[in-house]
């Protein structure tokens, strides 16, 4: 199913739309382009979404049944896989397209809907709790009732430019992605721009670098630029290892040549000729088509030696990663790349002067290059027009936890936080409150309903003491408690911090205890009073400062933000758990209290000869109760009941 | 070029290239750290040394920051200060809280800066770590509980000795220092140098104490309890012992171990006269007979362990003689116990050394005789002060005494052996008279003396060249071997020392991380042999009687039964 | 059976920048990085095995004992842990008897925790080897555990 394209339409492309000057396309070109981009066609195309979500969701095993029923209905059709629209909470999403008719998307597919969806379809007879709309076209025929994605609430609120392709094209085809507009801009580039003037249009464009801080990408690739060596590096990080951060992984699946795209204009805008795609050795599908990504670009004669006659030299190599959430530090990922331990170096040096092997390095991420090509193509000046007067262009965010859908999100920078989470996103599941979302993962902080109308943007999230960080979104409604959030947190750090310098590996460890210590009821052995509890919440606040002010690299600046942001909107949440030792959203176990209802007891004595610290007393067939000091909340006489004597508050 | 930059308010003047940290304590400003070591790149692990610099958002380490023009710093400003602290306290979280009893009580820099920096109250209170005592090694202790990480021993281990058994294990709060698969010290590739605990900061490296088997023995009224010390130790005593620092103190250390209440006293330096007198006799013959050539030199355990374990196939072209330690030690349960009459199972042999290594090297199956072991305690320099203090002794009003007969003579290369390239010089003069009958006309070996990591000397004797080689410190020695092994064949001598500097930089000694006073020990050394009169082995009269009347003549087989020994691979993961 | 030279010689330059890629190729090829796998990369890239042991112990990809017959993975993202994971992930520790990162002593089942699974639509998701669980429930879990236990009866 994952075969490879063979290059039949190679020199069709190259000739007529890479090296084409003009803008207007002849009538043959355009016939042949639309076949290639699966407009023009002479049988039913099927696309089926292959992704890391689908595949989990069981997309695998529709192929066998789409292709089991065509074969037994004796119908000609092709199938096409393709990535992920973003909208990943109702994988698997398959598409059908009938000659003269829009393209069709149906979500939520499993092997036996197949029979009546593609029935319903081939029959104009449509399986309505399956569809999800279609798309709008000019010339074909739309389907009566059913919606266009463009009147969709998660498109109609999103400008998706990076994420244009995701979930349309073939990712392991070159050739639709080539006819969909793409290496144009890089073609251009090298033959005509020079590296300056490129990293002069970056500059001019006021890109600014995703993965975090925020730095202008095209001021950080002239200090490379301008750094005489005779060998310079670009690493573009896809080392996405915030537990909760999907976006680039999708986007590599759904849309591979257009990283590779994004790396190769900088690359030459930089003056590099060996660049590193850092990868998370997880993301074993992202890796597989960035792969094929490289060979068919190799193939195409657009990597390699001499790129289209213009001098130019690039390699692309693949680097797994191994699992470490530092290594997204640029200093630390270098290290790795060499072949260390993640550590960090204190800069300065900075990678940009003095990086991988001592040359000068520019580490970027997949965001960050994805959004080259775009600029290029469009012009400095439409991209200045989208976004708010600092943060140009436009923001991806993976949103998840309780909202209705789980998803990829593109935004126009300035957009309301609001907009987002409940127009894009769809609100809270199940109509709960909405409580809070936590944005940038392990390194970012959690804001609260006063905080909805707060702009995206660098400068308008920083004003909330908060970074955007990896932007990830996780949205919390009110069956979650904040500090166990937190604690889960910093839990995290203390495992992801590389140990190296002494605040962030023991900083870290303490306010994980610490947090620990309040969601716990204060009766084990180490006796935690309510003052020495209080105590520790006082300590949280100059750890976290200690932390921000001395540790090494960003991971450890930053790891307090999950508890300072939290500290400042949710400080009743915190009183509750260390004055009142209750959890209001119940999920801190520890903190719970059992009492056993005398009605309901039979004095069966099953739950005193189970409880582990003999905190249940009473004889046979008489009422049993509950010592408060003895018990530890584990909840066993809880489970153990079989006549629901035990009520837990 | 000079740049001016303002410090706490005063202008002082900096070299543009160097750090912070450089500019402040040449200009007498004192900044703590934990991580750091002299001569060493910065990691800036530890961020003790951080400061304030205007303009910046964070703290700044002045470790690993180059200075800039018109910078401005603090360095002791309110914020700097409690940053300090926290860190401090943040380690005392969840450190052992035993100081009373950690054996590095008193000169322990954690507790040194909690003091300086009024830590005085437990604010934060974290969970211990648990962590298993390593005592498997018979030469270092390893309490990974008291470990701080500054990684200062992964930096000596590897970049000063090229042995690199210890490395960072895993990462965040689960980050400790192992040897490689986690395995126990004696099973790991360590050579026991005990470099690791000169450089450790706190408790996590120590060395295995035979203090109170020692003790145990002095109070036993069957046994004869006998002493010898290695030559270096005299001139690392003094400074630790309240005398003028360098003081060669043989005289009063003789009469402060006798005081302690060992029967007999004993320097190991008359060993070492010996051992020069076999090995020139066992070169001479290698080279007459053109075979095992370079012959290296067998007097470093730490050497003969690594070179067991990593090159193998160099085993034939160590000599064979036994260390001046193994050496007493053989002679002391044989030659001394025949003399004085006491059967060797009485005799209990305490040898002091400036070396961890000599611990491992003593319990080595070679170095027994009949089950019985030749050396049955090496306690190191600290150990010894321990003793010294126990027993209230005062140096200052003690008067000095000889070692004890039968061997209280020594030459002063007996000494020399004690710093890096004093085994070489000491047997280009023997095996010069070996070989041609008259002393060298000037007996002192300029080339071979000085702290370049590699010195060369070659001689004409009677119309042959003859190349020495002094090797200062494994990385060094790991180079040459390869060298050798390639067929590099000018040189008929290496010797080999593991330590740089010699045994008077040697792990066992008191922990000193200043160049000068290491420098001002070998000093001392070659100030003895230009002061003294018999500067040649052969000539020690004590040695050439106990030839007379014991060993027959060098190589003898009586000789080669005591004072020579043969070395086996070591199969461990390098 | 696989060979490791055959790894190594994928490597022809004795770089220490390939000791990454050679450790994760060793390792999906045996399951986990053995003590002479160690020394014998060691050997080829002239580096000391306690620094490779550095390297390996610091990504937690890298594993020295081998996956239990039954390895799962239950991610233990931002997204899973606000729909209560970590009653899932108790739950599995319960009825397997094995705590992450480790294996069982009869070596039925291993457990490990992983980042996201970019399933957070339909978390808490696990996998038993290649076989996918999504919207668990601690009485699903117990179902799918005690189904494999059940297996191997």
């Amino acid at each position: 199913m994952l075969g490879k394209v063979n290059f039949k339409n190679k020199d069709f492309l190259i000739q007529n739309v890479l090296k084409s000057e003009s803008e207007i396309l002849e009538k043959e070109v355009k016939e042949k382009l639309g076949i290639i981009q699966r407009k023009n066609i002479d049988k039913p195309i099927i696309t089926i979404s292959i992704n890391s979500t689908s595949i989990i969701s069981g997309a695998h095993n529709l192929n066998k049944s789409i292709n089991d029923y065509l074969i037994d209905r004796d119908i000609e059709a092709d199938i096409v896989s393709v990535g992920s629209l973003g909208l990943c909470s109702i994988e698997p999403v398959i598409s059908v397209q009938i000659p003269g008719k829009t393209q069709l998307f149906y979500k939520n597919v499993l092997p036996e809907n197949i029979i009546s969806i593609l029935d319903g379809t081939f029959n104009n007879f449509i399986q309505e709790e399956n569809v999800l709309g279609q798309l709008t076209d000019d010339i074909l025929d739309p389907w009566e009732k059913v919606p266009f994605f463009n009147e969709l609430a998660y498109f109609k609120n999103q400008q998706r430019l990076v994420l244009k392709n995701c979930g349309f094209i073939n990712p392991e085809s070159i050739e639709e992605y080539i006819a969909a507009g793409g290496y144009k801009s890089y073609y251009n580039v090298i033959n005509k721009n020079t590296p300056e003037e490129v990293c002069d249009l970056i500059e001019a464009s006021k890109l600014r670098g995703r993965g975090g801080q925020g730095y202008l990408t095209g001021k950080k690739w002239k200090i490379a630029y301008e750094t005489p060596s005779a060998q310079k590096y670009l690493i573009c990080n896809a080392g996405e290892s915030d537990p909760g951060a999907f976006m680039e992984r999708i986007l590599i699946e759904s849309d591979p040549h257009k990283v590779i795209e994004g790396i190769a204009i900088s690359a030459y805008a930089i003056g590099v000729q060996k660049a590193f795609i850092y990868i998370e050795t997880e993301y074993t599908l992202a890796i597989e088509r960035i792969k094929n990504a490289i060979e068919q670009a190799k193939g195409f004669g657009l990597l390699g030696h001499d790129i289209m006659k213009s001098g130019y030299n690039l390699d692309i190599v693949i680097k797994r990663g191994a699992g470490a959430y530092v290594c997204g530090e640029e200093t630390a990922l270098i290290s790795s790349l060499e072949g260390k331990r993640g550590k960090p170096h204190s800069k300065p040096p900075y990678p940009a002067t003095n990086g991988l092997y001592n040359q000068p390095t520019i580490v970027n991420n997949v965001e960050t290059l994805v959004n080259v090509p775009i600029i290029i193509e469009k012009g400095v000046d439409w991209y200045k027009s989208i976004g708010t007067e600092e943060s140009k262009g436009t923001k991806v965010f993976s949103i998840s936890g309780k909202v209705e859908y789980t998803c990829l999100v593109e935004v126009e920078m300035g957009t309301k936080l609001r907009d987002v989470i409940f127009r894009v996103a769809g609100g809270i599941k199940n109509e709960k409150r909405f409580k809070a979302v936590h944005i940038g993962g392990p390194s970012g902080g959690c804001l609260t309903e006063k905080h909805l109308d707060t702009l995206i943007d660098y400068e308008s999230v920083m004003l909330t003491g908060i970074s955007l960080g990896s932007a990830s979104m996780v949205v919390l409604d009110e069956d979650n408690c904040i500090i166990d959030l937190v604690k889960y947190f910093m839990n995290f750090m203390q495992h992801e911090s590389c140990g190296l310098c002494i605040p962030c590996r023991e900083g870290t460890r303490r306010m994980y205890e610490i947090l620990k210590s309040i969601s716990k009821r204060p009766k084990d052995e180490n006796g935690h009073t309510t003052l020495q509890r209080f105590k520790g919440v006082m300590q949280l606040e100059s750890l976290a400062e200690i932390l921000k002010d001395t540790s090494m690299c960003g991971l450890g600046k930053k790891a307090s933000n999950p508890v300072l942001s939290t500290l400042k909107w949710f400080r009743e949440e915190y009183e509750d758990h260390i004055f009142e030792r209750k959890c209001d959203a119940g999920v801190c176990q520890e903190l719970k209290t059992f009492e056993i209802n005398i009605d309901a007891c039979t004095g069966c004595t099953l739950c005193a000869k189970k409880c582990p610290t003999g905190a249940i007393f009473g004889t046979v067939k008489s009422k049993h109760f509950i010592v408060q000091d003895k018990c530890i909340g584990c909840g066993i006489c809880f489970e153990t009941c079989k006549f629901s004597a035990i009520v837990s508050k | 070029m000079l740049i001016e930059i303002d410090v706490n308010n005063k202008k002082i003047q900096a070299k543009k290239g160097e750090t912070i940290l450089e500019t402040l304590n040449r200009n007498g400003i004192k900044v703590p750290t934990l991580c750091r070591m002299e001569g060493f790149s910065p990691t800036g692990a530890c961020r003790m040394c951080v400061v304030e610099v205007e303009g910046k958002s964070a703290l700044i380490p002045s470790c690993s920051h180059p200075v800039e023009e018109s910078m401005k710093i603090r360095t002791h400003s309110p914020r700097v200060i409690q940053s300090r602290k926290m860190l401090v306290e943040l380690l005392l979280s969840n450190h052992p809280d035993d100081c009373l009893y950690c054996a590095s009580n008193g000169k322990c820099e954690l507790q040194d800066l909690a003091v300086e920096l009024n830590v005085c109250e437990r604010r934060i209170s974290g969970e211990k770590i648990k962590a298993k005592l390593d005592q498997s090694s018979p030469g270092i202790v390893k309490d990974s509980a008291k470990c701080i990480l500054c990684g200062r021993c992964v930096r000596v281990c590897e970049e000063v000795m090229d042995v690199s058994t210890f490395d960072f294990y895993k990462r965040g709060n689960k980050t400790a220092i192992t040897t490689s698969m986690n395995k126990d010290l004696n099973f790991s590739n360590c050579i026991n140098c005990g470099q690791c605990i000169q450089v450790c900061p706190t408790g996590a490296l120590f060395e295995k104490t035979n203090f109170d088997i020692v003790l145990q023995m002095l109070n036993n009224k069957d046994t004869t309890v006998v002493a010898q010390y290695s030559p270096s130790i005299s001139v690392s005593l003094a400074d630790e012992l309240g005398l003028r620092q360098g003081k060669d103190v043989n005289g009063i250390l003789n009469a402060v171990l006798k005081r302690i209440g060992f029967a007999k006293v004993f320097a190991t330096a008359f060993a070492a006269d010996l051992a020069i007198c076999e090995q020139s006799a066992e070169l001479a013959d290698r080279i007459a007979n053109d075979e095992n050539l370079p012959m290296i030199s067998s007097c470093c355990p730490g050497w003969i362990k690594h070179m067991e374990q990593s090159h193998p196939d160099m085993i034939d072209l160590v000599s064979t003689t036994k260390s001046p330690q193994q050496i007493m030690g053989a002679l002391v349960k044989s030659y001394f116990a025949q003399k004085e009459k006491i059967t060797p199972e009485k005799i209990f042999s305490v040898s002091i050394m400036p070396c961890t290594a000599k611990k491992f090297e003593a319990q080595r199956e070679e170095m027994t005789h009949k089950g019985i072991s030749d050396i049955d305690a090496v306690l190191t320099t600290r150990e010894l002060l321990k003793l010294i203090k126990l027993f209230g002794v005062d140096v200052h009003s003690i008067d000095e005494e000889m070692p004890d007969n039968p061997f209280n003579t020594r030459s002063s290369v007996g000494k020399m052996v004690a710093v890096s390239g004093g085994v070489a010089e000491s047997i280009v003069r023997t095996l010069n008279y070996k070989l041609t009958g008259k002393e060298l006309s000037d007996l002192k070996i300029t080339k071979l003396r000085g702290f370049k990591d590699l010195r060369e000397y070659f001689i004409k004797i009677r119309k042959q060249q003859i190349g020495f080689t002094v090797v200062n410190g494994l990385k060094s020695a790991n180079k040459l071997i390869s060298e050798i092994r390639d067929g590099k064949s000018d040189i008929h001598f290496v010797e080999i020392m593991a330590c740089p500097g010699g045994c008077v930089n040697g792990g066992g000694q008191p922990t000193c991380n200043d160049v000068k006073v290491l420098k001002n020990r070998s000093k001392q050394i070659y100030d003895i042999d230009d002061k003294e009169a018999i500067r040649v082995a052969h000539k020690n009269s004590k040695v050439i009687s106990l030839y007379d009347e014991y060993l027959g003549e060098a190589l003898s087989e009586k000789c080669i039964k005591q004072l020579h020994t043969n070395y086996t691979k070591r199969e461990v993961l390098l | 059976m696989p060979n490791l030279e055959e790894i190594l010689e994928k490597y022809p330059f004795v770089q220490r920048d390939n000791l990454i890629s050679i450790l994760q190729d060793v390792q999906s090829e045996f399951g986990f990085l053995s003590e002479e796998a160690v020394v014998k990369v060691g050997k080829y890239l002239d580096l000391p095995t306690s620094k490779i042991y550095g390297v390996a112990t610091f990504y937690h990809h890298f594993r020295f004992k081998t996956k239990g017959k039954y390895h799962i993975r239950v991610c233990n993202g931002s997204s899973c842990h606000v729909n209560l994971n970590s009653q899932i992930i108790r739950e599995i520790e319960k009825r397997t008897e094995v705590k992450n990162e480790e294996v069982t002593k009869d070596g039925l089942f291993s457990l490990e925790e992983t980042t996201c699974m970019a399933t957070c639509g339909e978390g808490p998701v696990m996998a038993v080897n290649e076989e996918y669980f999504t919207n668990l429930t601690i009485k699903k879990v117990a179902e799918i555990i005690d189904s494999f236990k059940r297996l191997e009866e």
